[in-house]
């Protein structure tokens, strides 16, 4: 693969990642539902992908996630996505679906350790009570849910973040609330993949757009 | 022991109360008469049948025909507690998962207690075998079947969670942990109920049996006793083969949710 090249489907793209330096790599990522997907992310880059609904946006960031069945080559930080157990490499390229999932009833009980200070700590920035967090998940409001549950995605500090609508249930304020928490994980070197309906978020975050077309991505 | 023999006309008169059921179905219009006169007649056919296979199976006293009639009797065990859920795992998922656990559980329930606690001479004997593992499998496969349910609606419904889990650096064991456990709790729960009930709110039926057949109640609690005993067992051992059987199949070598290995109605699509 020719140095440079960020997308294979178009070589000679704006923006020039070189791949030695590449912090996310896929290189022919498919399944029998999406793909072949290749696209090389620096860090602190963020990728905007955009698309209808079922076009395979989320199925893109379930197998960079390794969620899904899928073949060909993920890497982090030139590392092969094969040489990590699972486990791991979720921990590290971390993926927040756009509806989350509980699995206590309280929300705080979905922050072990110190993850729950972090929580503690940063709800008020995106617009929350702190008190929330000792509530039942099933009283807690859509909107409110989407936020904790980036908070539990963040306070984890992955590497590389797969960003499902990050902010579909918020109102303009809690999402300009996200979008500053997001910018300042990107300064400090975070990567991450973004799939976002709202094409001004998508200008506002994304380094890079790209759009999602009969289960392959076109740059925007 | 002397058992009261029942001649036919003693059957026929108690038969009476079929026929009246009949007569309430018409009066009352329930539309049952058809079903009930079916039923009864699939009853006695199916009760006189097995008994002569029985006493035939008796006489013989072959440890492989023995073993064949209980090998039938798991494999059309095995086949309900595939049939109960409205998920399906692949094609013979289902069946591969409630055959193996009901068979497991059973022989080993049976042996045990055939060869230290009841220990007949020789200790596969047709009139004591066959009929501790009719009753130990219809007992396991209830366990069985409501813990192959509970973990594949499970799973289906709580897919959200489970994910959220694995994708937030979770083993996959430890994401499924609680799925588990419920299955577990909710197979076990049935013989627990019994057990709590046994003598006070229901007289067991394998006691009530032997009291009619001139057993002295006491050693007929005691064979109740070492039933449940078994019965507990043998659901739990089926329960916990089930659900990891399950589990293993809800999974691959890198850990994922395999949903898409379950084939139903309302089958789970990736959005």
């Amino acid at each position: 693969m020719p140095r440079g090249t960020t997308d294979a489907t178009n070589p000679g793209e704006a923006v020039h990642i070189d791949a030695s330096i590449a912090r996310l790599k896929l290189a022919g990522l498919r399944s029998n539902l999406a793909g072949p997907f290749d696209l090389a992310v620096a860090p602190g880059e963020c990728i905007a992908v955009s698309g209808p609904s079922g076009s395979g946006k989320s199925l893109l960031l379930r197998m960079i996630a390794d969620l899904d069945p899928n073949e060909g080559d993920v890497s982090l930080d030139g590392r092969n996505r094969r040489d990590f157990s699972p486990p791991s490499w979720r921990r590290d390229v971390m993926y927040s679906a756009a509806e989350p999932g509980w699995w206590l009833d309280i929300a705080m009980q979905h922050f072990p350790g110190p993850t729950l200070t972090f929580a503690r700590e940063n709800m008020q920035r995106l617009g929350l009570a702190p008190g929330l967090l000792d509530s039942p998940v099933i009283r807690l409001s859509t909107g409110e849910r989407q936020r904790i549950a980036l908070l539990r995605v963040l306070a984890l500090d992955p590497p590389v973040l797969l960003l499902d609508e990050p902010t579909a249930a918020l109102d303009q304020d809690s999402t300009a609330r996200v979008e500053t928490l997001l910018r300042e994980r990107l300064a400090g070197g975070t990567t991450v993949v973004m799939v976002s309906h709202n094409p001004e978020q998508a200008a506002r975050l994304g380094h890079r757009r790209f759009f999602m077309r009969d289960r392959r991505l076109v740059a925007a | 022991m002397n058992p009261i023999l029942l001649s036919p006309g003693d059957i026929a008169i108690s038969a009476v109360l079929i026929v009246l059921d009949g007569v309430l179905s018409l009066v009352l219009r329930l539309n049952l008469h058809r079903q009930l006169a079916i039923a009864t007649v699939r009853m006695v056919v199916q009760l006189v049948l097995i008994g002569f296979v029985l006493r035939f199976v008796f006489a013989l006293s072959s440890p492989l025909v023995t073993l064949a009639v209980v090998v039938v009797m798991v494999a059309i065990a095995g086949r309900e507690v595939a049939a109960r859920p409205e998920q399906r795992l692949g094609r013979i998922g289902n069946y591969a998962i409630g055959a193996s656990a009901v068979a497991l559980a059973t022989f080993l329930a049976a042996t045990l207690a055939l060869t230290t606690a009841i220990r007949p001479q020789p200790w596969y004997d047709p009139r004591y075998a066959i009929p501790l593992a009719g009753i130990i499998l219809g007992n396991v496969l209830n366990g069985a079947s409501l813990a192959l349910d509970s973990m594949l609606s499970g799973v289906v419904r709580e897919r959200p969670a489970i994910e959220a889990q694995l994708a937030l650096g979770a083993t996959f064991g430890a994401a499924i942990r609680g799925l588990v456990r419920a299955s577990v709790r909710r197979a076990l729960l049935p013989i627990i109920n019994q057990m709590s009930a046994a003598g006070i709110i229901t007289l067991p039926g394998i006691m009530t049996g032997q009291i009619l057949a001139g057993m002295d109640p006491l050693e007929a609690a005691k064979y109740q006793i070492l039933l449940m005993f078994l019965l507990s067992g043998g659901s739990a051992l089926a329960a916990v083969v089930v659900v990891y059987l399950t589990a293993m199949r809800l999974t691959d070598d890198r850990q994922r949710l395999r949903i898409d290995r379950l084939t139903a109605a309302h089958q789970g699509r990736t959005p």
